[in-house]
């Protein structure tokens, strides 16, 4: 496979491939995490090339979830002339699913992605990472796991980019002074082409990446048997969204959760006389704010099919619920019982808004 | 007192097939358990699960969904969509511990009024041995 070598960190490598896009006006602008004031990070699109100074692509937070914000520029209408965009491998799925919901659209844009290392949950903004980069990076290129990023990328397995034009070697035993720029596809060839930068042929097919796969597989079995989700029944989820206050930031963060008009918010959710009143006659009391059991579940019968597993929903969560683990791990069942993986290919049909004749003939008599 | 105990059903009946098939069973006459609220619906893929959420979580001790038979359906195609949804449902009503033989999947045409007498009277049976639904004893939900 055709590399690129840059004696740089990885945030300087793609900073130096942007700045040539923009300046030989391969594209009109990138999209990138950026550096806002003090310890301010989001995404912003910039054509202004002096200020590509602010993006840092690799730094390990995630304010949002990207897919949602291209999701945003792209809905109504495609980009006109090319962006390059960068993010991380959970919001390049979390896009396709989004591109095959009809919620974004995938002209001219190119992607540009790297091993992606997990962040820290989006809290750490306040305070800063001051002193935890320097261990976040040795972790990395060791391979070691590191408890204070958020538990859904502790657990991910899917921490390589495989939809990428160009994809971006971290970690891994990888010299972090040094950057392996992979060019995965055509589109990403020509991206690169007259750059001044030395090519190799470079095979690397991400070697000692097993044993970090490896070992956060170990840790989400763990993870998800102490949950016991298959325990729940009514009382379990009583339990585990007993704190619920319905604030809905769990699906506001989530890149999946896409309805304009959603149910959950809608008229139709409020409880009046007619509707509580039947709650008290027949259970005796009414939990207020209401449908939160409802709503969770409601939203895992919506959304499971397609959770990429990026943990924006335990992020948000303000009264901790682990939303994201039970989310992730029904999300592998259900993907598992369909043979379904989302933002694998994005030709693909997401399950239910497709069927085969013969099939499911067990159900239905 | 599990003699006494009827099962309330929420029915999720599509138009041209089973609501026909239900309306037939009451035009003949044909005997079956008062246990079955019917509500019409143009297709069952028009069933969002969220309906058989809310029934369920209100109370229902059971919730049919019926539509016409595979390949029969008015839209063509709708109820092959309706039977993915069940088969998600279920899935995740049984990963999460909740009793998914609560939810039942049917197809009745608008000819087989015997049909669905059959399908209510077993149902209500299976619902009558389960007992009363768990969810409708749990309080704060």
């Amino acid at each position: 496979m055709k590399a690129l070598k840059m004696s740089k960190p990885p945030d300087d490598a793609i900073r130096d491939i942007l700045r040539f896009s923009l300046e030989k006006k391969k594209v009109q602008a990138v999209f990138s995490l950026s550096k806002i004031e003090g310890n301010g990070y989001a995404y912003a699109l910039i054509s202004n090339k002096e200020l590509l100074s602010n993006i840092c692509p690799t730094f390990p937070l995630m304010p949002v979830n990207s897919a949602k914000m291209i999701s945003r520029l792209t809905a109504v209408e495609a980009v006109k002339s090319p962006i390059a965009v960068v993010l991380r491998p959970c919001e390049l799925r979390a896009l396709f699913e989004l591109v095959k919901l009809e919620q974004a659209k995938l002209d001219n844009l190119l992607f540009i992605s790297f091993v992606c290392n997990g962040v820290f949950p989006i809290k750490a903004m306040k305070d800063g990472l001051d002193g935890k980069l320097e261990k976040y990076w040795e972790n990395a290129r060791i391979g070691q796991d590191f408890a204070e990023l958020r538990e859904s990328c502790r657990i991910c397995e899917s921490f390589v980019p495989d939809n990428a034009d160009i994809v971006l070697m971290t970690g891994g035993s990888q010299n972090n002074d040094t950057s392996s720029v992979l060019m995965k596809t055509q589109k990403g060839e020509e991206f690169i082409e007259g750059i001044n930068d030395q090519f190799v042929e470079e095979d690397r097919e991400l070697k000692g990446l097993d044993n970090v796969r490896n070992r956060r597989a170990e840790l989400k079995k763990t993870v998800f048997s102490d949950l016991k989700t298959e325990d729940f029944g009514i009382q379990g989820l009583a339990r585990i969204f007993g704190r619920c206050i319905n604030c809905h930031a769990c699906s506001k963060a989530c890149p999946i959760c896409h309805c304009n008009l959603c149910h959950f918010e809608a008229a139709e959710s409020e409880s009046d006389p007619s509707t509580f009143e039947v709650d008290l006659n027949n259970r005796g009391a009414l939990r207020l704010p209401t449908n939160t059991v409802f709503y969770h579940v409601g939203r895992l019968i919506h959304v499971t099919i397609s959770c990429v597993g990026c943990g924006m929903c335990s992020d948000v969560c303000p009264t901790d619920i682990p939303v994201a683990t039970v989310f992730t791990k029904i999300a592998e069942r259900v993907q598992n019982s369909f043979s379904y993986v989302p933002g694998r290919n994005v030709e693909e049909k997401i399950p239910i808004l497709t069927f085969e004749r013969d099939e499911l003939e067990e159900l239905g008599e | 007192m599990d003699g006494d105990f009827l099962p309330r059903i929420i029915g999720f009946l599509c138009n041209w097939c089973s609501y026909a098939g239900a309306d037939l069973a009451g035009v003949t006459r044909l005997k079956m358990p008062p246990s079955l609220v019917p509500i019409r619906v143009m297709c069952s893929s028009r069933v969002d699960p969220l309906f058989i959420l809310k029934a369920l979580l209100g109370g229902a001790d059971g919730v049919l969904v019926a539509g016409c038979h595979p390949g029969d359906c008015h839209y063509q195609t709708g109820n092959y969509y309706t039977r993915r949804r069940i088969a998600l449902t279920q899935k995740i009503f049984s990963e999460l511990g909740l009793e998914v033989s609560r939810l039942k999947l049917a197809w009745v045409a608008a000819s087989e009024g015997a049909r669905f007498k059959k399908v209510v009277t077993e149902f209500t049976e299976q619902l009558r041995e389960m007992g009363p639904s768990p969810i409708g004893e749990e309080v704060f939900l």
